[in-house]
């Protein structure tokens, strides 16, 4: 779930904001490089792309009895690296904000951070750690892809447990309280993710094993 | 084990996470206090954010909202579509060329045999 238009404080709004340029100045500068490498990668960027707003757009019930949404930035940030994802995700945000008054304008930037810039950065920094220690390469990408979905909504948290600390508990009581709304019920969704993102892998290697093999995304032993 | 097995096993597995919260909570409709079941995340932290700081007024609101749940139903299914569609149309466009680029490969390799119907030069030379 995103932070809703106008939930957080002016000062915080600006804040997460500022926070995020730098990263989509970054986020450009990758996206045209890798568009413009070859033809056919533009394609792949856009498969990349509508996955993550594929994912974003599904409202799922979770055991804890209330929903939410994944995120998706997973397979684009182990394929591409996570500096495209800050951009993709971003305008997946941009989408939903304007029309669907999911997250906001003024939450842009936070949102971004946390699902872009985030997710996108541990979904990469966990698969590359993951294989660096020969983890079996399906087994990589589920962990990356589910793990980074958590660690999206534990950001959430952390950005909406800074802007209303608790009276009583500060910030780690709010980052605690928030937890438990945002991560508990996220954790399905998580794991859901996580095996969607393998069977899109899976997908895309059987049609277009050279390019996967590309992106350190086939198995050694089938090479 | 195959990889249609694997894919068959990923899909059931993504239905039961899916599905078992479904059954835990089936409440047929409302909730006793007025709240649909399976209420958004985001709808919680609000309520929460206003139980603390009751103080707090968003100070900035949507530019435009969908009309009701339907069309927000529509918009959410509306960027299913798009996203589902980039990613389907590329799979389409690389198993088209795929076979293209198999059937070239295929007929390039069979043109490396003579043909058999063409008699050889040493026995035309015989027969004369």
């Amino acid at each position: 779930m995103h932070i809703m238009e106008g939930f957080l404080p002016v000062s915080h709004a600006i804040g997460w904001t500022v926070a995020a340029a730098p990263f989509w100045g970054y986020g450009v500068y990758r996206l045209t490089k890798v568009m413009r490498e070859n033809p056919e990668r533009k394609l792949m960027v856009g498969a990349a792309g509508g996955f993550t707003m594929f994912l974003s757009s599904l409202k799922l019930p979770s055991v804890t009895g209330s929903s939410s949404h994944p995120v998706g930035v997973g397979l684009g940030a182990i394929m591409f690296g996570p500096g495209v994802m800050f951009v993709l995700g971003t305008i997946v945000l941009l989408f939903q904000a304007m029309l669907l008054a999911h997250g906001g304008i003024t939450t842009l930037g936070a949102n971004a951070f946390s699902m872009a810039i985030v997710g996108g950065l541990t979904a990469y920094g966990i698969f590359k750690a993951l294989r660096f220690l020969s983890v079996p390469l399906g087994f990589a990408v589920f962990c990356a892809a589910a793990l980074s979905d958590l660690c999206t909504y534990v950001t959430t948290s952390a950005q909406l447990a800074l802007a209303f600390p608790d009276p009583l508990s500060g910030f780690w009581g709010a980052f605690v309280k928030f937890n438990s709304i945002f991560a508990l019920t996220q954790i399905p969704l998580a794991l859901g993710e996580g095996l969607l993102t393998v069977l899109i892998v899976n997908a895309l290697t059987s049609v277009s094993r050279e390019e996967m093999a590309g992106f350190n995304l086939v198995p050694e032993a089938a090479k | 084990m195959n990889k249609t097995r694997q894919n068959i096993l990923l899909i059931l597995g993504v239905a039961a996470l899916v599905a078992v919260p479904l059954f835990m909570h089936y409440h047929g409709g409302e909730d006793v206090d007025g709240s649909s079941a399976f209420a958004g995340t985001d709808d919680k932290a609000q309520s929460v954010i206003a139980e603390a700081n009751p103080d707090y007024r968003p100070w900035f609101s949507p530019l435009w909202e969908p009309p009701g749940d339907s069309i927000e139903s529509l918009l959410f299914a509306l960027q299913a579509a798009i996203g589902s569609g980039l990613v389907f149309y590329y799979i389409g466009y690389r198993r088209g060329k795929n076979s293209v680029t198999a059937n070239a490969q295929r007929e390039s390799a069979a043109q490396k045999f003579v043909p058999l119907s063409q008699p050889s030069p040493r026995m035309q030379s015989e027969n004369a």
